[in-house]
């Protein structure tokens, strides 16, 4: 019944034969090379600050971070400066573990029954280690790819490329963080397809973004190592798209056009997804606030007066009974 | 033959057979959360069945000692008596034993004189469901007890201390506005 | 019940019981007996000028909404798109990884899978993607988009006040997306076309009148204390006189009204009593407590920010008419949010108060020097640390105490130790639950944000069984016989779940079992604790 997920993978399959079919058969190198990716990244940048500014145009009106240890209170009880910050240096150090390590996921239990126990919660590490394993790869196929933009390459760059390939020997060098960006990839779209709750809460708009990045992934170790691919001119490529020469060297084979097609897609489609959460999380109102409301007054931009019921109001309708009660009273 | 040997050897898959069937009256996918999972209780509801479906078995197979059913059946019901179950919902999983016993020995029953044992462990099964009901009903009386004290014995018991359920005043406290929280107990007693 | 009764028919057709297996928009909410709380009383709605007072019943096809409900809803939505970022971001940034499923409560205890928080919440988002993104508008439901249509609002009120705003799901949030937000911001829209329910509108329409949910007026209130000092006076010997409404007195004390008139709050409020009375007696400890502001708690944060604001202005109202120094809070869950995270910013700032300092001590309370109002665990605890209290814990001997800490101050403060100084200063036997279930991991008692009614004890019953749960651990490992919390709604909402799940456990607020330990000056030998049960003998006795 689950036609989700089917529907996503046919789009991401018709995007691939597209691309193919465009560059082999009708011979579009030119707007597969140079128009599509300078749209894409015209609409990434343009809908990814629109996003924001969107988002920080919203006022915060209180101060609501999720408190998840002690308080700052008096000096002899410790304070939890990292999950409770009441500093703008916590809430850093909160904010980086998070966004660097996924800390609250990492705090992921799972509910489990064990024979003859009661509820007990054991830890669930799979979600946390998949989620970690393919942001970090991906982050590092990203840095990585910024040989093919940058001439003479940074140091940092060749560099990580090394590390990257720290376990090969001979040629040509296999890069870890591909096959572990594939292999996170898999498990994540398995976890989501075979996990009756979270396949249940998924969206076809889950499904897409996944099989968009596997096929990339898939298309980018296929052309490294199976349908090898001139490198020299793809450098050539790239280098004219960041220079704004732009130009289509003609060695390039048809699968970069393909890898190319479907990175800008997920261009494209980035600030208007789900993946804006990487934008977002910097802006989240219980992460990235101090719990110190207390001891510093936070101001709401849009605060208004509200009616309210005055003491006067108040010992007005009740001043008998209150006299009456022993109760002082403004006005006798 | 004797039936309750067979029934003996074939437990485990008797027990979990009866599982199943008893966490399909949940949604799809909590019932297949609870099945697909390597430890598969993620819900206290799987907890109550998985630790209480095999000694309820083994007392259908053996002594049927009141005492010992009502313990293992009433941690599932009283569970299911606040999740909005039908009362015949809720107690539903008592009778599918029925068939999940004549599932698994299809082959087995085709023997005569089985056929009349299962007639009488089919009884059982009957007696079960009943205390099954009585256990339920128990937990459901306890609930509307809830509904109907909680004012009585939290707040009315409060002023009954004080002696001041006699100002009669509390009463009409908002007579021009709001409602009272007599008036609130009117609403209970009147639904009811 | 009848027409929720299966037919013959379905059961012969259905002979497995199986439910079926549809997608989450496909099914709509089934209004249950049990699971839902009455419809407002639209005297209440009308007293506070809250839109569309009227009869209605849930359980009606016609719930008499405004004719262009779809429009109140749609721009209302759209105002607080602009006012709250929170909703903003949370509306956009969920990836539904599924973290939060199965933290909620009502999920574990419902076994319904729209109490999972990322469906709460996608009840919302599915009409935001279709309203207010492009997306949503141009793809429609494979983008997860749906129109507003008086299925998906029947859906929202159900499930809306489903969730008791405890934000667990927020600490496993790898976004921090808080379900609280999104249950708030969802009733607030429910109640722009009158949606609410009885159990919060009515306490809140008696508090804007008399100061408190109970709506118990200035005389009876004061009778009611008058009525503890008796019953103190009786266990200890000692005569008390609180006082009310007095200017000049250098702090403001408020709690929540149900430890003034519910059990077993009443123990906790005499607790207070006797702690003030000894510290005044000792060192001359100078605390009023006021009639017109005699509510801690605040069901207005569950009707919407605004009326949260309306009734949380008496604190500081009356803190500036009574002239005093700064204010003390008692024993509450929600209303420690609403001071802690909205009060200073909402009807602050409170600079006719002075920075709160322990006159006693002379510890200041820098954590509090903005919005001056401390909590009576982090004043109690201060005194004990300092050697101010003379206690003798033996006389909780007879009790075995666990701890539950309440969502808000768990969540939306994090005040974890300060209570557990103070009872393991006053308690001899204290143990704690399981980790998973305490401190910021802690369980909702099941009846938080104004669902403490009486007509949905199903669904109390359901969503504070894994907190049942853990307390049968202990009882049955330790032996445990009293639960103790720091929360009202937990005082009046856990006695029937111990009851239906734990029967062998009591409540207790924290304060009462100081009030037990607490040698008072001139008291005679206490020979029951407050609640008027025999102590136990104690060693020493024995030994004479």
């Amino acid at each position: 019944m689950n036609f989700k997920y089917l529907y996503s993978l046919i789009l991401v399959i018709a995007l691939f034969l597209i691309a193919y079919a465009g560059v082999e058969m009708a011979g579009m190198q030119f707007v597969f090379g140079i128009l599509v990716p300078y749209a894409a990244v015209v609409i990434f940048l343009w809908g990814f600050i629109s996003k924001i500014l969107c988002w920080a145009n919203s006022a915060v009106p209180f101060r609501i971070p999720t408190t998840a240890g002690q308080q700052k209170s008096l000096d002899w009880i410790r304070q939890n400066k990292i999950d409770n910050p009441s500093t703008t240096i916590g809430v850093v150090v909160r904010m980086a573990l998070e966004i660097l390590t996924f800390r609250s996921l990492f705090r992921n239990t799972k509910m489990a029954l064990h024979k003859g126990a009661k509820l007990i919660y054991s830890w669930e590490i799979w979600l946390w280690v998949g989620a970690l394993a393919f942001h970090w790869a991906f982050f590092t196929t990203v840095t990585r790819h910024l040989r093919f933009f940058t001439d003479p390459v940074p140091f940092p760059i060749t560099l990580l490329e090394k590390a990257d390939s720290f376990f090969q020997v001979g040629l040509p060098l296999v890069f870890q963080s591909g096959i572990v960006l594939l292999a996170a990839l898999l498990f994540l779209f398995l976890r989501r397809l075979l996990e009756p709750q979270v396949r249940y809460i998924s969206l076809a708009a889950d499904y897409f973004p996944l099989f968009l990045l596997i096929g990339i992934a898939l298309s980018g170790i296929l052309m490294r190592y199976f349908i090898k691919t001139d490198v020299v001119a793809a450098k050539e490529l790239a280098m004219g798209l960041v220079t704004f020469q732009p130009c289509i060297p003609e060695t390039v084979g048809s699968i970069f056009y393909i890898h190319l097609f479907l990175v800008s897609t997920l261009l494209a489609y980035f600030p208007f997804s789900k993946l804006m959460h990487f934008g977002g999380v910097f802006l989240s109102p219980t992460r990235n606030q101090a719990n110190n409301t207390r001891m510093q007054r936070h101001v709401n931009p849009w605060n208004y007066p509200v009616n309210t019921h005055t003491y006067e109001e108040y010992e007005d309708e009740f001043r008998e009974k209150m006299i009456d009660a022993g109760l002082p009273v403004d006005k006798e | 033959m004797k039936l309750s040997k067979l029934l003996i050897q074939h437990k485990a898959e008797v027990v979990k057979k009866w599982f199943d069937y008893a966490v399909q009256s949940y949604k799809a996918d909590v019932a297949q959360f609870l099945k697909t999972q390597g430890d598969q209780f993620a819900n206290p509801v799987g907890g109550a069945l998985s630790q209480n479906l095999e000694p309820l078995f083994n007392e259908l197979c053996g002594q049927m000692n009141t005492e010992a059913l009502t313990a293992s059946v009433d941690p599932i019901v009283r569970i299911r008596a606040v999740q909005s179950f039908a009362p015949s919902q809720a107690v539903a999983f008592i009778f599918s034993l029925k068939r999940v016993i004549r599932t698994i020995l299809k082959k087995e029953l085709r023997n005569e004189n089985l056929l009349q044992q299962l007639y009488e462990f089919d009884l059982k099964i009957d007696v079960l469901g009943l205390i099954a009901f009585d256990a339920f009903m128990v937990c459901r009386e306890k609930i509307y007890d809830l509904k109907a004290n909680e004012m009585r014995n939290r707040t009315l018991h409060a002023f009954e201390r004080a002696k001041l359920v006699k100002n009669t005043s509390l009463y009409s406290i908002h007579a021009q506005a709001a409602q009272p929280i007599t008036n609130r107990e009117g609403v209970l007693s009147k639904k009811k | 019940m009848a027409e929720d009764l299966p037919k013959a028919e379905e059961f012969l057709a259905n002979i497995d019981y199986k439910v079926p297996d549809t997608a989450w928009m496909d099914t709509p909410a089934e209004i249950r007996k049990g699971m839902y709380c009455y419809a407002s009383n639209p005297k209440s709605v009308e007293y506070l000028g809250l839109p569309n007072a009227r009869k209605w019943n849930p359980l009606d096809d016609d719930w008499q909404l405004p004719e262009n409900w779809q429009e109140i809803i749609h721009n209302g939505f759209k105002e607080r798109l602009e006012r709250f970022r929170s909703v903003k971001v949370f509306m956009d940034i969920c990836v539904r990884c599924g973290a939060c499923a199965d933290k909620c409560h009502f999920y574990i205890g419902t076994g319904d899978p729209k109490n999972m928080p990322v469906l709460r919440a996608e009840l919302l988002r599915s009409v935001y993607r279709n309203d207010f993104t492009k997306i949503g508008k141009l793809l429609g439901r494979a983008a997860g988009a749906r129109k507003m249509t008086l299925d998906v609002l029947k859906e929202w009120w159900y499930y809306l006040f489903q969730c008791t705003e405890c934000r667990r799901c927020s600490v496993f949030c790898p976004y921090g997306i808080d379900t609280a937000e999104i249950t708030i911001m969802g009733r607030e829209l429910l109640n722009l076309i009158g949606l609410n329910i009885d159990w919060i509108a009515t306490p809140v329409a008696n508090c804007f009148r008399t100061g408190n949910h109970l709506g118990i007026q200035p005389h009876a209130f004061k009778d009611m204390l008058d009525f503890f000092v008796e019953d103190i006076e009786e266990v200890t010997g000692v005569e008390l006189e609180p006082s009310f409404n007095r200017k000049g007195a250098d702090i403001l004390f408020i709690t929540p009204s149900g430890d003034v008139f519910a059990d077993p709050g009443t123990y906790t409020c005499m607790g207070y009593m006797m702690l003030f009375h000894y510290l005044k007696e000792k060192y001359g400890f100078d605390i009023t407590w006021s009639t017109y502001a005699s509510e801690g708690g605040n069901f207005g944060f569950f009707t919407s920010h605004e009326t949260m604001k309306r009734l949380n202005a008496k604190m500081y109202a009356e803190a500036k008419r009574l002239g005093v120094k700064w204010i003390l809070g008692g024993e509450c869950g929600h209303m420690w949010r609403v001071i802690h995270q909205y009060m200073d910013t909402m009807n602050g700032p409170a600079d006719f108060l002075e920075e709160p300092v322990s006159p006693i001590t002379g510890t200041k309370f820098e954590n509090a020097k903005s919005t001056k109002m401390v909590h009576i665990a982090e004043f109690t605890a201060d005194l004990i640390k300092h050697n101010k209290l003379e206690l003798d814990p033996r006389r909780n001997d007879h009790l075995k105490v666990t701890y539950h800490d309440s969502c808000n101050t768990a969540r939306g403060m994090g005040m974890f130790d300060e209570p557990r100084y103070v009872i393991n200063n006053v308690v001899n036997h204290f143990y704690e639950m399981p980790a998973n279930t305490i401190r910021e991991q802690t369980f909702c008692c099941g009846s938080g944000s104004g669902l403490n009614a009486g007509e949905n004890m199903e669904l109390r019953m359901a969503g504070g069984l894994p907190r049942a749960n853990a307390v049968r651990s202990v009882h049955e490992k330790h032996g445990v016989n009293m639960l103790a919390c720091v929360c009202a709604v937990d005082r009046a909402a856990l006695p029937p779940l111990m009851e239906y799940w734990v029967p062998e456990v009591d409540v207790t607020g924290l304060h009462e079992l100081v009030a037990n330990a607490l040698i008072v000056p001139g008291e005679n030998e206490r020979t029951t604790d407050l609640r008027g049960e025999d102590l136990p003998e104690t060693e020493d006795d024995a030994d004479e």
